[in-house]
């Protein structure tokens, strides 16, 4: 690099020193600057690595207010800043963050980690990340949601009511190939799946399922998976709810029951429906714009644009209504529907300018619909009031109500 | 593969999946047995991976301090920065809070009252307890401690009571019944037939 050039970060600095930045000043395109604007790299960073630009400013927030990080400075749940969501793959810096306990992101020198394959296997084995690399790799899109993913009366957004779901293209190896490498013995049932972080977390799940569509993976987003995603490996067990995605994935024990980890604990109910309702995703969709906290300029054209996803398979068809579900459309697709995807969907919309309620609903490849709170509730014969609150994974329709001036907010709970 | 096809279903009516089961890569190593022993800290209900060790509630109500547990969780189990772990005597057994579980599904309550099987207990405490230190406490340290809190929600009577790798597993806890784990999972079925 030219030392002698004028580095951008000093232009800043001088524009700062003449008053620029001072409150909210138009540049000379119109625009207002973002607050604190002067890059916080220098350009030979920034050209080694990209930054997006200062006016994007969506970030992750906490969820439920909980603070992340903690009292212990462990980090906790964050949510995807969904509104500002185009297309189906999240960056990866804006992946929603979901952990048990919380936890303090290890910091893993690939080199050392290893993959450990036992208990009822005729070939115990040990993988370095190097050698899972040499395997045959996978590369799919799958979405993850965390079952603590569900809408309330306090949201106030998108973000707040469904930004604990991510989507990613994910890059490994499939788990049933290293499954066939050790020779899974007869009378296997489950897997326990470890990380290798402070609290080793671990849960069990289906050999079914592990043998079925699991990747151990390595890649996200055209990447090594990043250190808050579980790197340098992350199994992913696509439609699953989050808490299976293992993160720093060290081990893989194949045994012959449900071994009721502290993981599993949560899953640990009496009633087997309910049971049933905390393992795979169910159809489901949102409505990303318009959304909750978001504005329309007036009357006119819109595009209504949103995710669908289903833990049951690909999306198959997404009915949008503008009128509070008297009438339904098809939305187009704007993205391939992989499975165990988000998928984007979108509506051609004229908006009258008149007060109107938005809903989405998905129907994946297996025929299920996405159901309402009140069919949901119904099913569980309890009444449908403001705290109705659904079992196991939420997967029920989401409302926006749009006012004549063109606010919009959230009308599961009014 | 056709042939296997046509093999396959008297073995899938017994129960029996069978999968393809030569190694064909080749790549990996043989773990020791000392990697494999050091690295399974999973106990399951049978409790068959619980390393030997004892200790009592008495011990453990010493190492309850001693460890630093009472600075997060509270000198007498409740009231701390972390989540409640010991029930008031005398006062309803409300479900305490469950440590990062207050915004998923419905918690099914404070661990010595609620799990299953006296081994969550253990096994959660001996990989994610202390704080920071996770993984530091011996065998026998992990013991005391979850008699500890099996004796101070009324799990066990006496504080003298031993828990060991054969005492642990049989502990009658009051969560157990009819507590089932997940329904068989199959591919491209929906997750419970009948919900809308």
């Amino acid at each position: 690099m030219d030392s002698k050039k004028p580095d951008r970060r000093g232009f800043l600095k001088g524009a700062a020193a003449a008053g620029l930045a001072a409150g909210a000043v138009q540049s000379a395109s119109g625009q207002t600057p973002a607050s604190g604007s002067s890059p916080k790299r220098g350009l030979k960073d920034q050209i080694a690595y990209g930054d997006r630009s200062r006016f994007v400013t969506s970030i992750r927030e906490p969820a439920e207010g909980r603070p992340s990080p903690d009292a212990f400075g462990l980090t906790f749940h964050v949510v995807t800043p969904l509104a500002e969501s185009v297309g189906i793959i999240t960056p990866s810096s804006l992946h929603y963050v979901a952990a048990h306990r919380g936890f303090y992101v290890p910091d893993i020198d690939p080199k050392e980690h290893r993959l450990m394959i036992h208990g009822m296997v005729d070939r115990p084995l040990i993988f370095t990340v190097d050698e899972l690399k040499r395997l045959p790799s996978v590369t799919r899109v799958h979405f993850l949601e965390c079952i603590g993913n569900r809408a309330k009366p306090t949201h106030k957004s998108v973000a707040q009511t469904h930004g604990m779901t991510s989507c990613s293209e994910w890059t490994g190896v499939p788990l049933s190939l290293l499954l066939k490498e050790a020779g899974v013995q007869s009378g296997a049932s489950w897997i326990v799946a470890e990380g290798a972080e402070e609290i080793k977390g671990a849960s069990s799940i289906p050999l079914a399922k592990a043998m079925d569509d699991c990747l151990v993976c390595y890649g996200q987003n055209g990447e090594p998976v990043r250190p808050q995603q579980g790197f340098p490996l992350r199994l992913v067990v696509p439609g699953f709810e989050g808490i299976y995605q293992t993160k720093y994935l060290r081990r893989v024990k194949v045994v012959d029951r449900y071994y009721m980890t502290y993981n599993d604990y949560g899953h640990l109910q009496k009633d087997p429906k309910v049971v049933a309702l905390t393992e795979q995703i169910g159809p489901k969709s949102v409505i990303t714009f318009p959304s909750a906290g978001q504005q329309l300029s007036g009357p006119g054209f819109y595009e209504i644009s949103g995710l669908a996803w289903s833990g049951g398979g690909a999306v198959r068809k997404v009915e949008v209504t503008t009128d509070g579900g008297r009438t339904w459309k098809d939305a187009e697709f704007k993205t391939p529907a992989y499975k165990m995807a988000h998928t984007r969907f979108a509506l051609a919309w004229n908006w009258d300018g008149k007060a109107c309620e938005l809903m989405s609903r998905c129907i994946d490849e297996l025929g299920t619909v996405q159901p309402s709170r009140a069919e949901v509730a119904k099913f569980w014969n309890e009444p449908l009031t403001p705290d109705f609150r659904p079992r196991g994974a939420d997967n029920t329709i989401q409302l926006w109500k749009v006012a004549s001036d063109g606010s919009v907010h959230n009308g599961n709970f009014a | 593969m056709g042939i296997l096809r046509r093999l396959l279903p008297p073995a899938m009516a017994l129960g029996v999946t069978m999968w393809a089961q030569s190694p064909t890569y080749r790549l990996g190593r043989t773990p020791t047995a000392e990697e494999m022993r050091a690295w399974d800290i999973a106990i399951s209900p049978t409790g068959k991976e619980l390393p030997p060790g004892r200790g009592t509630a008495k011990e453990g109500a010493d190492l309850y301090v001693k460890k630093g547990c009472a600075g997060c969780h509270g000198p007498t189990g409740a009231g701390g920065k972390a989540p409640t772990l010991i029930v008031t005597k005398g006062a309803p057994t409300a479900p305490g809070a469950m440590p990062g579980m207050d915004m998923g599904i419905q918690p099914p309550g404070l661990m010595a009252v609620s799990a299953p099987y006296a081994t969550i207990m253990w096994d959660y405490i001996s990989r994610g307890m202390p704080l920071g230190k996770e993984g530091t406490l011996a065998p026998s340290e992990v013991y005391a401690l979850t008699a500890f809190l099996l004796y101070k929600n009324d799990v066990i009577k006496s504080e003298d009571e031993a828990m060991d790798a054969q005492s642990l597993p049989k502990i009658q806890m009051p969560g157990r019944e009819g507590v089932k784990p997940p329904p068989e999972w199959k591919h491209g079925t929906p997750r419970l037939q009948g919900y809308p």
